[in-house]
Order: C-alpha cells, then structure tokens, then sequence
C-alpha cells in the first residue's frame, strides 16, 4: 500500500524534497575532551609563555645564553593583548604556565593512552603505505586546492594530509614541547641530564621549546582555516556532539 | 554569498571572543579561589620532581671550555653601606659568616677559616628565572660541611641565607632558603671563588651560595648569616625569600 503510494508520487518532487541528514559517529568522547581541553590549555600556555618570553626575548644555541652571548633570534616585546597577565608580571605568567604545562602533558599522556587501549591511533591515524605514495600525496594535495576534503566512499575517514598533521602534532610537536620545557628546569636537569643532552644543552632547549610552539600555533592557524573552508557548524558540532552531518553526495 | 558572510562573521566572532577572554583573564587572575589553585603549581612540580627522579642526582657540570666567556652579573651588584664597604676595604678580614639558629655551637667564622676548609670545585649552569643562562666555575665548602660543624639540631627543617644586600633599597636585606635535602647536597656550596679568582663584589663577595639544581634567585650573593630554623614563616615576609616575598616567584624553585 505505501510502495504504491511512493511509486504514484511525481518525479520532481523526489528532487525537492532534501533527503535526511545523514549523521555519523566520528568523534570519541575522550578525543572531544582532549581536544576543547587542549583549546583552552593551549590558549593559555602561549599567551603566559609569552609573557614569559618578554622577561628576555633573545634566543639563543647552545649550552649558555645571556648578554653578551650572540643571539640567533631577537624577539620584540609581545604586546599586552598577547601575555597572560596582560601586563608584564613574570612571576603570575610562571605560575600560569607551569600549572597549565601539567594538564597539557597529562591530558596527553592520558589521550594517549587512551587512544592506543580504543584502537582510535591505529584504526584512525596510522598511515597506510599506499597513502604516502608520492602519486597519492599529491592527489590528496589537488583535492584539497579544490576543497573537497572527504572520501566519499568513507566520509568520515582522515584524508593523508590530516592524518600527517595531527600524528606530527600528537607525536611530535606537542612531545617536543613538553621534553624541552621540562629540559629548562634545572631540578629535571640533574636527575635527566640525557634530556638536557638530547637538546644540545639549555639554551637550545629553550630555542627549540619557542619553535615548537610557532609549530603548533602554525598548525592551529591551518586548522582552524580548513574548519572554516569545511563548514565550521558542521565541523564544530562534530567536535562537541561527537556526530557529523554527511556531505550530500553529488 | 549568504554563506560568506556567514563565515566571515563566525571568524570575527571568534576573534571577538578571544579579546573578551583576555580581558577576562587578568579579572579571572585575581580571584582568590583561581590564584590558590595555580599557586598550587610549585608545590605539585616539587611532589612530582621528587616522586619521578631521583633526588640525589648532581646537576650537570661541565668543562672549562665550555664557560660562558663573560659570566653576566645582575641583581644586586654592590650592597654599599658602612660595613660592607669597611669589608671590602680591608678585603673581608673583619668579615665573619655566622651559623646560628637551631645549631648546637653557634658559629662566627673568618674567611681565612672558611678558605681552609675542604672545598668542591664545581663548573655549572645558572639558569636565571628570566630564561638566560651562564655558565661559571664555582669553588668554597660546601653548606653541609659547615651545618655538620655548627651541628643543626633535628628539629630544624630550613635553612636560611640572610645576605649584605638590599636590592634597590628595599627595606629588608636579600635572603633566601633551602630546605634540609638541598642544603645538604654535595653540590650546595658557599663559593669563595668564581672562575679562579675570589668572587668580585658584583658577584656576590665574599660568599655566594650555589644551590645548582635551582634557579638563580635561589644563589644569594653577599651570604653573611645561615640560620637553621623550623619554619620561615617568621622571617621578612614569610615566604622564604627576598623574590618570594616581594614578587611571588615560587619559592622552590627548580623549575
């Protein structure tokens, strides 16, 4: 009775109609928490690094650094609207990126952890060998120069270019930034001197911390512009329902 | 088009909201229950150093060559007055460090005493709160082996470095304060003697404390005084250091 209904209907107003969204779980609570903790942490931790930073932006290599050392790198004074607090107060920027360094690196450890027992690293992020394929890289590239940024096929699946920044940042960059701020602390140095080692001696580490941080706010920069290209509600209420309304399919 | 705008207004939006957040923050930096919880950050790091490594660990020292070639001096660089200048005027043979507090023999030692004791000679790293670093060959007795003389007694859990300097006239000298295991650790000395010379009094002559696994507001220059003590909550502002009392700086700082 209802198929004869359906079969009896106009043509053209099968078009009209828009077909139901189609929503797909792509978001794990623990990866929703992480990140809008990491959103706000984040935030946090340039604007008092910065204000850490002004006490002496010059950076330097190497074991030592201090006037009259050759700096590879003079800074300018970062502005109020940039530090946390919003005026030149080092001992609060210390107090607040010390506090916030511990929830970064444990909600890492912890999403980590985490990520590895859910599968979410090695169903989601692992790069498959054909993927990295100059032919397929370059493919991924040419998609995205023309905004198409999903699989249709597997909408919800990270393309190559995605997958390469969040492992870089998940195990590279955000790794990076923790070891080298903890290489700057002269109680770590004398129970881990290989860290201060690795680094290539405090001064360095310092340098390499600051890199790592214009790293991560790059990444955050490019993120947040392919959000916008995306569809930023779309985007974001996957982000904090953890469900993503399909692309309709051409 | 319609969307455009859209997005552009989110972007500005966002933009918006972060300028609020900002201003938001420094009202959010004042209140007492937020200040408490991220005060708490000096002593969770000091928790967390000691339960993840180990304590007894020294400091990285390093070779001659790799020195900074000119060991920067900041903070106090000349304490003045009438007694330090008669000090250095006599080059510090009317100087005496005291020992006192929770001590079993009170002790008022010369330099020529303190210069005759065993010392460590130790190349190292300071790490100034400010982000710089220098490094400098540092050479005197170390603390413990003056403690072990004067015999601090066991109820005593700091000790405290009361200095010559008042830093840019403040009211009360510079001073600072370790706690038992770090002025007991074989790095901790009071140096007589920078890079091979006597320390200048840019550098804190006659004694400057070098506590190495801690920030350079922790090595008090101009040492004239070590009280062993239970608490240091009595002295100046109670917060065990001229920093610590006057701009908040954490007061263990090892990180």
């Amino acid at each position: 009775m209802s198929a004869s209904l359906a079969d009896s209907a106009p043509a053209a107003e099968h078009e009209d109609a828009a077909p139901p969204a189609r929503y797909l779980y792509k978001h794990k609570l623990w990866t929703r928490l992480w990140h809008w903790t990491n959103v706000f942490v984040f935030f946090i931790m340039v604007g008092s690094g910065l204000g850490i930073l002004n006490a002496h932006p010059h950076l330097y290599w190497g074991d030592h650094g201090a006037q009259p050392d050759h700096p590879w790198l003079e800074l300018p004074h970062w502005p109020g609207w940039a530090t946390i607090p919003g005026s030149y107060n080092l001992a609060l920027s210390r107090r607040w990126h010390l506090f916030f360094a511990l929830i970064l690196a444990f909600n890492l450890l912890i999403f980590m952890i985490v990520s590895l027992a859910n599968k979410h690293f090695q169903r989601d992020l692992a790069i498959k060998p054909r993927e990295i394929a100059p032919g397929h890289l370059w493919y991924d590239i040419k998609e995205h120069l023309a905004l198409r940024f999903h699989d249709a096929a597997n909408p919800t699946a990270f393309n190559v270019l995605q997958k390469i920044a969040y492992a870089s940042v998940i195990f590279v960059m955000l790794p990076l930034i923790i070891f080298t701020g903890l290489s700057l602390s002269p109680g770590i140095n004398a129970s881990w001197p290989w860290l201060l080692e690795l680094f290539g001696g405090r001064a360095s580490a310092r340098s390499i911390h600051f890199l790592a941080m214009v790293g991560l706010l790059g990444f955050v920069i490019v993120h947040l512009a392919l959000v916008i290209l995306a569809g930023p509600i779309r985007e974001v209420r996957s982000m904090i329902t953890g469900f993503w309304k399909a692309p309709e399919e051409h | 088009m319609s969307t455009i705008i859209t997005r552009r207004a989110l972007v500005g939006g966002g933009s918006l909201g972060a300028g609020l957040l900002l201003s938001g923050c420094d009202r959010l930096i004042q209140n007492p229950t937020v200040s408490d919880l991220i005060h708490s950050e000096d002593r969770l790091h000091r928790s967390l150093q000691q339960a993840l490594t180990n304590p007894s660990t020294l400091a990285p020292e390093y070779r001659p060559e790799q020195m900074s070639p000119v060991f920067r001096a900041n903070g106090s660089l000349n304490p003045g007055g009438e007694l330090y200048n008669g000090w250095v005027a006599d080059n510090f043979q009317s100087y005496r460090l005291v020992i006192d507090g929770l001590v079993n023999r009170p002790l008022s030692l010369s330099m020529a005493q303190i210069k005759s004791m065993p010392a460590r000679t130790q190349i190292t790293k300071h790490d100034c709160v400010e982000g710089w670093t220098a490094i400098g060959q540092w050479h005197g007795p170390t603390v413990g082996s003056l403690l072990k003389l004067a015999g601090v007694k066991t109820n005593a859990k700091y000790i405290v470095f009361h200095c010559a300097d008042h830093y840019r006239g403040a009211p009360n000298p510079y001073y600072e304060s370790l706690d038992m295991f770090d002025a007991f650790h074989p790095q901790t000395i009071l140096a007589w003697a920078m890079n091979g010379q006597p320390v200048t009094v840019a550098h804190g002559a006659p004694l400057r404390l070098r506590a190495e696994r801690h920030l350079g507001y922790k090595q008090a220059k101009y040492v004239t005084r070590l009280e062993a003590v239970e608490s240091f909550a009595h002295i100046q502002g109670g917060h065990g250091g001229y920093w610590e009392d006057n701009v908040d700086y954490d007061w263990y700082g090892g990180l």
